[in-house]
């Protein structure tokens, strides 16, 4: 037993050597960001992929028109320095940095950005994210293959600037430019590497990517790290602070959070639920929690019998005891929801309610003729603990409140999808985080036949409150509609919002100038090392 | 011998085929499809999609297709990873499984037999009760239990070794390889000294004895060459395993292994990902257990005279 004494004495002679500098600390003298990123990205096309971690990425790597504003949530200049705005609000003119150039010294040219979008609104690419852009005049139509000949676009080249003519004023339609969607690739790198169509494309390899953001890609070893460095021809290097970044792909979240604890990188972009609280207690100036644009709801199909009746979608809801959801199983500090867009005390903050009055509950229930003994129900969620507490709470208090018994299935993250999109479901599990920071990118959602809608839920007079949305210039007739839908939304519940997201994450303090926003993004240039 | 390779090697061939189709069935049949998103697609991008990646044609047609690729090494494009190759991203991370698995496989023989050969010597005795006692337990605590535990004790509580990565700091591969060999240590233990128990009651042992050899030299010249067959057969298999059953440590560890791609292929439904890595685990499978039975043949005259190869 004398080897094992040596081993711990040894061991304990190797702990709490304070001395050793962990990895956080050499990199941070060099100013290189080390990033948990979670899954490994499926790619760096900012036209093909659809993820948080890709987005996380390409904020390094490439630069729109305008860029996020960590501080209000609204835009600064990027590739425009510029921009005029017609008074109908339907045409903007984006005046280019003269600054703005590719990593390959070429200067940013409008053109750039008609080859980009076209190649986005390009059918046979098949991009997900492509009606992104459908507020620009015929991009619908042209991406639908309604019309083949993109000058028919609203998107145009005059004396080197670029001009955009919308359908309808958008006044958030600079906020959409924050996203990846809309920015641009570099068309000779593109057509040269597969054509401006090919998913295939092999263009974003990394000896092969030009980029025009404030990194270079330097490698991507495939589930190991992708490093990016300071482009040195960026036009905003003044500010930049960041030397370099290594973006980790760790999709679990307890090896995240040992590699954070062991000084392995600066931030964990998750806590696991279970040690939010110890962290509170223990290392408070290390987590990070704040709000976040997204809801989470369950889905009704009001297709089927009995949901298709609302007095019955409101005794469900009724009977949801939402604070006990928030304080008891979710503990991250998230915020009951009682509209479906999540509230924003400085813009769009919509007055509807969701009450918790089992006593009303059971009224309604009783109205709606239902008879318990009937085939119970079914609450679909995709395999996961979190969303499972969540069921179970709210399967005890519809059997409770209202004597309701539904039957829970948990699927794997495919057939999930599969379902809901097929509509054979009766009760879903949902969570949506906006695109840009309008309610647009909510509501529209649940307007007739859109394709995220999956309820089956239409109302006229709700798809025609948002058509006259879009071309209201004042924001402030343009939030009244809003609410206006919001409390069809909410008096109807199609969607029975739960609460509101909060994101929860580990930051280290060496971090500094992190801006806590509702979209959970920061634009590196804009930080620093400690 | 070499009639008994071919003849093996010329099994594959049926062996692979079934596999192929019976995955491609199954895959199709599994609900949920690559291009399923939460962000729903319109239906004709969907069928965009699905003429860029072949799915529009009949199941017979993509099985063909796919197989006359397969042939010529083109194992197709990734559905999740658009614009990379199934071969490319296997071959991004073999060369890490297999080094994994080999300096497991390793460590688990080194562990296993020396643990097992003790016990064997000891039977009965502490030095038999506890080395087995130990290997009981290493085959029950599964990986995903043990790897987390030992982070936690060496890599947070002592500071002595990464939690990370693979060959990107010293000493990171230490604890994934423990974490992957202990069960298979474990179970080596155990087939050691049933082995060399079986061997040691042998006459042969004891005559060796009364001619008055010492015994080392029984244990290592005359015992041990039977006594590990058991180790020898079970190779195989175990190499094929903890190839398959690496992605449990690489997710931990954070390991760019193939492993971890043969689990998210299945979760994302990239349909050619899934046939590629699954053409690959029935290779080496059926690779490692015909280089098993080669070695206990060579060890095992019996098994070599009566083509036990086969």
């Amino acid at each position: 037993m004398h080897w094992l004494l040596i081993f711990f004495l040894f061991l304990a002679g190797c702990s709490g050597n304070t001395d050793q500098k962990s990895k956080v600390d050499l990199y941070s003298e060099q100013g290189i960001l080390l990033l948990g990123n979670g899954t490994e990205p499926s790619g760096i096309d900012p036209h093909i992929v659809t993820g948080v971690p890709e987005h996380k990425i390409l904020l390094a790597l490439l630069e729109g028109l305008v860029i996020f504003n960590p501080q209000n949530n609204g835009v600064l200049p990027g590739v425009a320095s510029e921009w005029v705005i017609s008074e109908d609000g339907l045409t903007y003119t984006f005046i280019f940095n003269p600054e703005a150039k590719w990593t390959n010294g070429e200067s940013v040219k409008p053109e750039h950005f008609v080859y980009s979008w076209k190649r986005i609104l390009s059918p046979e690419l098949g991009a997900q994210y492509a009606d992104m852009l459908y507020v620009i005049k015929n991009a619908e139509s042209f991406h639908k293959g309604q019309i083949k000949d993109f000058s028919k676009v609203g998107v145009s080249v005059f004396e080197n600037k670029l001009v955009v003519t919308l359908e309808n004023p958008t006044p958030y339609f600079l906020n959409i430019l924050t996203h990846y969607s809309t920015w641009p690739v570099h068309p000779e790198t593109v057509e040269k590497f597969g054509g401006m169509t090919s998913r295939n494309n092999k263009w974003t390899r990394v000896n092969n990517f030009i980029g025009n953001g404030p990194f270079k890609l330097d490698s991507w070893e495939i589930n190991k790290s992708l490093k990016v460095s300071r482009n040195d021809l960026y036009w905003g290097n003044d500010s930049n602070k960041i030397n370099g970044i290594e973006f980790l792909p760790i999709d679990n979240e307890l090896t995240q959070d040992r590699l954070f604890r062991s000084g392995g990188i600066h931030l964990a972009n998750t806590v696991p639920t279970e040690k939010i609280i110890r962290y509170r207690e223990e290392r408070p100036k290390e987590l990070v929690e704040h709000n976040y644009f997204g809801t989470y709801y369950y889905r009704i199909n009001t297709n089927k019998s009995p949901l298709n009746d609302v007095n019955f979608r409101k005794a469900l809801s009724l009977s949801i005891d939402r604070d006990l959801i928030v304080k008891s199983i979710l503990k991250g500090n998230q915020k009951v929801s009682y509209s479906f867009t999540p509230p924003d005390e400085n813009s769009y903050n919509p007055s509807t309610k969701l009450e918790f009055n089992p006593v009303k509950a059971k009224l309604l229930f009783k109205e709606s003729g239902y008879d318990i003994n009937n085939q119970p129900l079914e609450v679909l969620y995709n395999t996961s603990e979190g969303h499972q507490k969540i069921a179970q709470a709210i399967q005890e208090m519809w059997k409770k409140h209202l004597g309701l018994n539904v039957i829970l299935t948990n699927v794997d993250w495919k057939v999930y999808l599969a379902r809901e999109t097929q509509g054979e479901f009766d009760i879903s599990r949902a969570g949506w985080i906006g695109d840009y920071p309008d309610p647009f990118t909510f509501l529209d959602m649940m307007v007739t036949d859109r394709g995220n809608n999956k309820t089956g839920w239409s109302n006229a007079r709700y798809d025609e409150i948002l058509n006259n949305a879009a071309s209201q210039i004042s924001t402030t007739k343009r939030y009244e509609l809003y609410e206006e839908a919001e409390k069809i939304l909410i008096d109807e519940l199609p969607v029975i919002p739960l609460y509101t997201y909060t994101r929860t994450y580990l930051l280290s303090e060496r971090v500094k100038n992190w801006q806590k926003n509702i979209l959970d993004t920061n634009p590196y240039q804009f930080l620093s090392l400690e | 011998m070499i009639q008994l390779i071919l003849k093996r090697l010329f099994t594959y061939i049926p062996v692979l085929l079934v596999v192929v189709i019976i995955t491609f069935l199954m895959i199709h049949a599994a609900p949920g499809g690559p291009f399923d998103a939460e962000r729903v697609a319109s239906p004709e991008i969907i069928e965009k999609l699905n003429e860029a990646y072949n799915l529009d044609k009949p199941i017979h047609v993509q099985i063909y297709n796919y197989l006359f690729n397969a042939i010529q090494g083109d194992f197709g494009p990734s559905f999740k990873y658009p614009g990379r190759t199934v071969t490319e991203l296997i071959m991004s991370g073999l060369p890490t499984t297999i080094e994994l698995a080999i300096y497991s496989i390793l460590f688990a023989i080194f562990l296993g037999v020396i643990s097992g050969l003790v016990a064997s010597l000891n039977p009965g005795k502490i030095l038999d009760i506890v080395p087995m006692s130990i290997s009981l337990l290493g085959i029950c605590i599964p990986s995903i239990i043990l790897g987390p535990v030992l982070v936690l004790i060496f890599g947070i509580w002592y500071e002595v070794l990464p939690v990370y990565g693979w060959g990107d700091n010293p000493g990171d591969k230490i604890l994934p390889t423990i974490t992957l060999g202990t069960a298979y240590a474990a179970i080596f233990a155990r087939l050691t000294r049933g082995g060399m128990l079986e061997i040691l009651g042998q006459d042969y042992i004891r005559t060796a004895r009364a001619k008055g050899l010492s015994e080392i030299r029984i244990v290592i010249v005359h015992a041990l060459r039977g006594g590990i067959l058991p180790v020898i057969s079970f190779l195989g298999p175990a190499i094929a395993g903890l190839l398959a059953g690496s992605f449990v440590v690489e997710t931990i560890f954070q390991i760019n292994g193939v492993g971890r791609f043969y689990v998210q292929a299945a979760f994302n439904r990239d349909y050619t990902m899934i046939l590629g890595t699954s053409i690959l685990f029935t290779f080496m499978t059926l690779t490692f257990v015909l280089i098993s039975d080669i070695m206990a043949s060579f060890l095992n005259p019996t098994l070599r005279d009566s083509g036990g190869l086969e």
